[in-house]
């Protein structure tokens, strides 16, 4: 396989990163970090965005994929005890497995492992994904649009009157180790950070292969033309099922990744608003390569951060102007910008 | 029983108040195809214009009863100003750009109002009350119905959803303006080859289509402390109501708010702790059952 120049550039952004990150002060570290995890949902969203659709619930998938890496204990154990109320051994059984894993895992590793919290997250939300994807996947534009909220506001609705999840204060999770490893003060900010560069650089690196095969490809004549693509006897659903499942697993790693980083999480998560900012995000970076949605991700989180900072009042409106800008300027987003530039000076 | 008939009281002043708010979305959806979440900030912008008007008016030592006309004169105030500004200083430039690039454009300027009116307002909720406290919501007293009772103020609710339901299906079906809207709805094409003037039509739609958004906010100021982030709220709920009606169709926003108003009331009646999610477990339901709502009309596919 050749290495193309994505792969070398995500390359050198990990080495980068993990070279100079421990050097770098405190703020901006946390502002990567962030921008990382915001980054992957995105990422996320690129993946959908290629065939044509625009999710305005994908917060849905961010809060679940926290909540499954903070509450997989919870979650296991209330499963478990739906399973014993209903009284009929085959379903005991099946919910009862839940807990037994974490039960092993936890035996294994230790409580609140990050390595056992990403895959909780990735099984709970690539699931979900499978389920709803058989009804998502037929529909188009605005509709997908609105079932998707519609959904990550079922959620919103449910976690918020859900006291055992701590309703709409959410709750604080602290990671305690990783792959058995117990982890402390400095070397645990640390491996917060490796891990979360490591998971984010790798998912853009394994979204830039998928991209490439076959099926990725189809993606984008999808959003062409859906019609012409069945009439070449390619399956159009199947397309964008498997789509919309790689893209809620990266937006759950994202939610678990910063679940993780932040240390708290809470239903504000599946807002629409969230969902509205990586709507945002993916806009502003556009479609163009795999580390768009980071760099969008970093410039988002700066101006918010700097526009918080000096003026709380107008960082909506910066954000916004900024928006109707891209979208009136830039249809294809701010990697469009690269693309003119390398084509000028080719 | 007395639970039933409060459930159906509550369900049908919830649902006047969400028709209201709702019918302008789906009149611009429906002429223009733009779903617009500014419309959330249009009725907040109704709900703190109100409040300044209100207090004006108290402040003067006017009689309590003329807060009435203050605050349908800032609702129409924000539609004929906030309308025209948003049409014809961004929206016209955007027409026949694909439906989703639409609704981030409105979601831009959603970010853009909320700041404006964080800016305008402060951040601290207002209330519309008089000096000795008197509000419009209590002015009109209370009456009783099966020995339950509300405040009066809510029958006005209902009375201008009704009237705008009206009057609205009359100019649709009865008046030339609403022929040529309907025309421009079909197809916009052939209703400007034809004479119709599209730009003026649409125009006079979301302009019409603020004001509804306005009045909605007008009236619920009264009735709650007018706080920033109230217009995210709405505009989520505003969106189940014209999703499960069928975008842009006016009998559709009617059966939604019915609809999620019944649901609304039932659930806070008899399990409180499932309310936002029964709003939208029953809007994922209707999509799922008919995905393009219950009153959608059949697309040609286009190839």
């Amino acid at each position: 396989m050749k290495l193309d120049r994505t792969t070398l550039t995500i390359a050198a952004v990990t080495v980068v990163l993990l070279v100079a990150g421990p050097l770098l002060p405190a703020w901006m570290m946390s502002l990567i970090k962030i921008s990382l995890c915001y980054g992957i949902v995105v990422l996320g969203m690129l993946v959908l965005m290629r065939t044509g659709l625009v999710s305005f619930g994908h917060g849905l998938y961010y809060c679940l994929g926290a909540y499954a890496a903070a509450a997989h204990d919870k979650l296991a154990n209330s499963l478990a005890e739906v399973g014993d109320a209903s009284g009929w051994a085959l379903l005991r059984g099946i919910l009862r497995l839940p807990k037994m894993l974490v039960d092993a895992l936890t035996g294994v590793f230790g409580p609140y492992d990050i390595a056992v919290m990403l895959v909780f997250s990735v099984v709970v939300t690539g699931l979900t994904a499978w389920i709803l994807g058989f009804l998502l996947r037929k529909y188009r534009e605005i509709f997908f649009a609105m079932l998707s909220l519609a959904f990550s506001m079922i959620l919103y609705g449910s976690l918020v009157k859900s006291s055992a999840l701590g309703s709409t204060d959410g709750f604080n999770i602290a990671a305690r180790s990783v792959f058995g490893a117990t982890l402390e003060d400095d070397s645990l900010r640390q491996t917060i950070f490796v891990s979360i560069v490591a998971v984010t650089m790798l998912s853009a690196w394994l979204v830039n292969l998928y991209l490439r095969t076959h099926r990725g490809r189809l993606a984008e004549a999808i959003r062409d033309n859906e019609l012409r693509v069945e009439y070449m006897g390619a399956s159009v659903r199947r397309t964008i099922h498997v789509n919309y499942i790689i893209s809620a697993v990266l937006a759950g790693l994202g939610g678990a990744l910063m679940a993780i980083n932040i240390g708290h999480i809470d239903p504000e998560m599946a807002y629409w608003t969230t969902s509205g900012e990586f709507v945002f995000i993916g806009i502003l970076a556009g479609t163009g390569s795999v580390l768009a949605p980071f760099l969008g991700a970093l410039i988002f989180e700066t101006i918010r951060s700097f526009a918080y900072e000096y003026s709380p009042n107008t960082w909506q409106m910066a954000l916004g102007i900024t928006m109707l800008l891209v979208i009136l300027f830039l249809p294809g987003g701010l990697w469009s910008l690269f693309r003119k530039m390398r084509g000028k000076a080719a | 029983m007395v639970q039933l008939l409060a459930v159906l009281i509550d369900g049908l002043i919830y649902a006047s108040w969400l028709f209201i708010i709702a019918v302008g979305l789906t009149l611009i959806y429906g002429v223009m195809k733009i779903l617009n979440i500014a419309h959330g900030s249009l009725y907040a912008l109704g709900a703190f214009t109100s409040v300044t008007f209100t207090s004006a008016w108290f402040a003067h030592g006017y009689p309590a009863m003329g807060s009435y006309a203050m605050l349908a004169l800032a609702a129409v105030v924000v539609g004929l100003v906030a309308g025209p500004v948003i049409e014809r200083g961004l929206l016209r430039f955007l027409y026949g750009k694909d439906e989703v690039v639409l609704v981030l454009v409105t979601y831009a300027l959603f970010l853009i109002l909320e700041d404006l009116i964080k800016l305008v307002w402060g951040v601290d909720p207002l209330f519309v009350q008089g000096p000795k406290g008197e509000t419009p919501y209590a002015l009109l007293g209370n009456f009783s119905i099966g020995g339950l009772t509300y405040p009066t103020y809510n029958l006005l609710l209902v009375g201008v959803a009704i009237v705008t339901a009206i009057v609205l299906t009359w100019v649709l079906a009865r008046t030339r303006a609403g022929k040529l809207l309907i025309a421009v709805i079909h197809d916009r094409e052939t209703a400007a080859a034809m004479g119709i003037d599209v730009g003026r039509t649409y125009f006079v739609t979301f302009t019409l289509g603020a004001m509804l958004a306005a009045v909605g906010g007008a009236l619920t100021a009264p009735t709650v402390s007018v706080v920033t982030g109230m217009g995210a709220e709405v505009i989520v709920i505003a969106f189940a109501v014209v999703v499960i009606g069928g975008l842009g169709s006016l009998p559709g926003a009617a059966l939604g708010a019915v609809i999620v108003g019944l649901v609304r009331a039932a659930s806070i009646h008899y399990r409180p702790e499932l309310e936002l999610f029964a709003v939208y477990f029953v809007m994922a339901a209707v999509l799922i059952v008919r995905p393009k709502g219950l009153f959608s009309a059949a697309e040609v596919r286009k190839i």
